[in-house]
């Protein structure tokens, strides 16, 4: 046993070392890149479980389902929205027999701090109908970890753990318990379990229901699903999910009379235990930090049933991140008075491209490419030039998701618009951007995709990308484009004029052209020139 | 207190519990992060519970980024200090301060570096900010800047926001100080020196 002092993503990752896994995969996402860079560290220091980089969460999974076939216990890690480029290896993998325990920690943004929506992965463990750990604290994340992979090889399922923003950024004191060894290898032996065609479909999926009653048992008797009686004669039940308990007891205290209190952290919801609160008192607040799950389960169909309270009912706002503040609220508690905002205009300061960011000299020469054609469709990806949609750049039109913006300008240039253009990084473009670029490649679609090559996986951190950048072309050519319409350019202040002239010829060109503009993360050269240096890091904890 | 209740507010004091909320604010790249860090560290190390809490990601260098530090001699149960509880509002740079202000209980500090970071159109007259920083029933504004540079180094800014801070903290100065030199240690006694001389200069400034 010993104490540590960590974030709920370290916590998670030493849960997973001290479970006995094997190996970690994950692509790298804001809120749980810390996980497998946790689990990186560790590997280099003392060679525990080592942790991947994947091209994307799919791989990822898939990987992760590999270590599950021979017997061993793995870990596969994304956040909420890497969740939906994996959802067929995960919805599948609920039907094959898991082997060695295979546990999936989703890392949920509620509030968008960092994402591009706020879904609840809950709704998709039970979509998967599978078994879904969600801690309260980073103790609790680090248990839960562990328990996870018991439950994945006792039920032989795969189990979720959902984190959130909040959970996964918070560091406190965690307490661990002695490692437990690895498992042995063992391929399965029957592998009909692992088939999936439609007969074996069938019995997997009829197994996998029957397991159900097992599942909801096991979380019936979980005692991370504890009540708390309250107050005699409480006529408020609360009940909590994940760290909503934390914003709960915070308040509480204040309460002239104590709710009865249902706290949840191991799904299937136990039904049992919500009836028996039910039947005690004649009002329930549900207090999540993400969709109203929960409260939609307690409901059910009944929608002006208002003894239950939450999101939908106005008791706290439909969207967004919880707080303590809005717990106050729907607990009917006055407002704390702070000190008044002073009466001056505070205008918003958002992100912005690094000073010295490559990006920015990329979007300096678009511009003068794309001169007269002001109606030009810039479809933009994920990654930090995103952030070109806002003053002063505003040079890009569109941000839905990894690997969007291939795609979008493709169907607005065989929609009939011209010129149409895609922006996307080069990791975001090994993560989800070569399957659309085989389709514009097959096409010769008339549009121009400029990769943004800064040899880095910035926004999480600078994390380094799947292949090295000098790979990019092959890949490029290999995928269909013609070479003499792939044009690799040196983005560079010096160098503006000339790279918007190649830019745009290429636009103004019929078929299908690319454009790589190359130079390194001004983050990432400055930590490797450092690392040559062998001196040490002026700053050691980023803000980013 | 010495007083004629000496024994009896000493015994009352002991079952009461102590908590410290601090809000951080600054702007991203400024070191938000590592002054958090260091308080934190230091609060852990003298018997405190600590739950320290961070935004990464989009809170990208260039932008507003703010941090949760809770520290108390008993379980902690919110990551964020809610609305009206700060005892403690620490700004790195002094607009960012104001967003943060309902956060502040009114008994509490706002402590903020008066050098602005004007990396956006509509900054407002750098006095018309501290005016309405000095609105607080408890504000002090420190030169953190002009002490780094005293101290030897511009970097050692966030240790003079450290030191300004540390008069509020339930923490002696020993032990910040020791947390100090323990995090600066591998880079030489002179960093470590300049890095204690600018937490003792802002200490120094942020007597109130």
């Amino acid at each position: 046993m010993s104490q540590h002092v960590l974030r709920g993503d370290e916590a998670v990752a030493l849960g997973a070392l001290d479970a006995g896994v094997t190996a970690a995969y994950a692509y790298p996402g804001t809120p749980s890149t810390g996980i497998v860079e946790a689990l990186q560290a560790r590997h280099a220091a003392n060679g525990s479980a080592p942790g991947f980089w994947t091209a994307n969460e799919k791989t990822a999974y898939e990987a992760a389902l590999g270590v599950s076939f021979v017997g061993r216990r793995a870990l596969v890690v994304m956040k909420h929205v890497g969740l939906n480029v994996a959802a067929d290896p995960f919805m599948n993998s609920a039907l094959v027999a898991p082997h060695g325990g295979l546990v999936l920690v989703v890392a949920d943004d509620p509030g968008m701090h960092s994402s591009q929506n706020e879904q609840d992965s809950r709704v998709l463990a039970d979509f998967a109908r599978i078994v879904c750990l969600e801690p309260a604290s980073q103790q609790e994340a680090y248990e839960m970890t562990r328990e996870a992979f018991d439950v994945s090889e006792r039920f032989r399922i795969p189990v979720m753990v959902r984190l959130v923003t909040r959970l996964a950024h918070t560091r406190s004191l965690v307490t661990t318990a002695p490692p437990r060894a690895a498992n042995a290898i063992r391929k399965p032996d029957d592998t009909m379990g692992w088939t999936l065609l439609p007969a074996n479909a069938r019995r997997q999926w009829r197994a996998l229901l029957e397991r159900q009653p097992d599942l909801r048992a096991w979380a019936e008797a979980s005692p991370w699903n504890h009540v708390d009686d309250g107050a005699p004669g409480a006529t408020l039940a609360v009940v909590t999910t994940g760290i909503a308990r934390n914003y709960f007891l915070e308040n509480v205290g204040d309460l002239a009379r104590r709710p009865l209190h249902l706290h949840i952290g191991a799904y299937p919801a136990p039904a049992e235990l919500i009836a028996g609160i039910r039947s005690r008192v004649s009002r329930v607040l549900v207090l999540e930090d993400g969709y109203p799950f929960l409260e939609r389960q307690l409901r059910g169909l009944g929608l002006r049933d208002h003894s239950v309270c939450g999101r939908e009912t106005g008791d706290l706002p439909p969207d967004g991140e919880l707080t303590p503040d809005l717990v106050r609220h729907a607990l009917g508690l006055p407002v704390r008075p702070g000190v008044p905002t002073p009466d001056l205009h505070v205008p918003s300061r958002p992100p912005q491209l690094c000073g010295g960011c490559p990006h920015a000299d990329s979007f300096q020469a678009l511009r003068l490419a794309l001169g007269e054609h002001a109606d030009a469709v810039i479809a933009s990806d994920i990654g930090c030039y995103s952030l070109a949609a806002l003053p002063p750049y505003s040079a890009v039109d569109s941000c839905v998701c990894m690997g969007a913006s291939i795609g979008m300008a493709k169907g607005a240039a065989d929609a009939g618009h011209r010129p149409a253009v895609a922006i996307i990084g080069d990791s975001t473009f090994l993560h989800s951007g070569m399957t659309p670029l085989l389709d514009a490649a097959a096409a010769n679609t008339s549009m121009t995709v400029v990769i943004l090559d800064n040899q880095a996986v910035a926004m999480t951190g600078g994390q380094s990308t799947l292949v090295p950048s000098s790979r990019l072309e092959q890949i490029v050519l290999g995928l269909g484009v013609q070479p003499e319409r792939l044009h690799v350019l040196d983005t560079h202040p010096t160098k503006h004029a000339a790279n918007a002239a190649v830019l745009r010829d290429a636009i103004a060109s019929d078929g299908l052209s690319v454009v790589i503009m190359v130079r390194e993360c001004v983050e990432t050269a400055r930590r490797h020139l450092q690392e040559r240096r062998h001196l040490p890091l002026v700053s050691e904890d980023v803000d980013g | 207190m010495a007083d004629a209740d000496g024994a009896l507010s000493h015994d009352s004091h002991a079952s009461a519990p102590m908590t410290c909320d601090i809000v951080l604010a600054g702007v991203g790249g400024q070191g938000v992060l590592s002054v958090s860090a260091v308080i934190a560290s230091a609060a852990l190390a003298h018997g405190l519970q600590v739950k320290q809490s961070e935004v990464h990601g989009m809170a990208q260098r260039g932008g507003a980024v703010s941090a949760n530090l809770r520290l108390s001699d008993r379980a902690i149960a919110s990551e964020l200090v809610p609305r009206g509880c700060a005892s403690l509002l620490l700004a790195m740079e002094p607009l960012e301060s104001l967003r943060y202000f309902p956060f502040l209980s009114p008994t509490g500090t706002v402590v903020a570096a008066t050098t602005p970071v004007e990396n956006i159109p509509d900054y407002p007259p750098l006095e018309s900010v501290l005016d309405a920083i000095r609105t607080a029933p408890h504000a002090v504004l420190v030169d953190a800047t002009r002490l780094a540079r005293e101290a030897g180094s511009m970097r050692a800014v966030n240790m003079v926001m450290v030191g300004a801070a540390s008069n509020l903290l339930p923490l002696g100065a020993d032990a910040l100080e020791h947390e100090i030199t323990r995090r600066f240690e591998r880079k030489g006694a002179a960093i470590v020196e300049q890095n204690l001389r600018a937490f003792r200069a802002g200490r120094t400034a942020g007597r109130p």
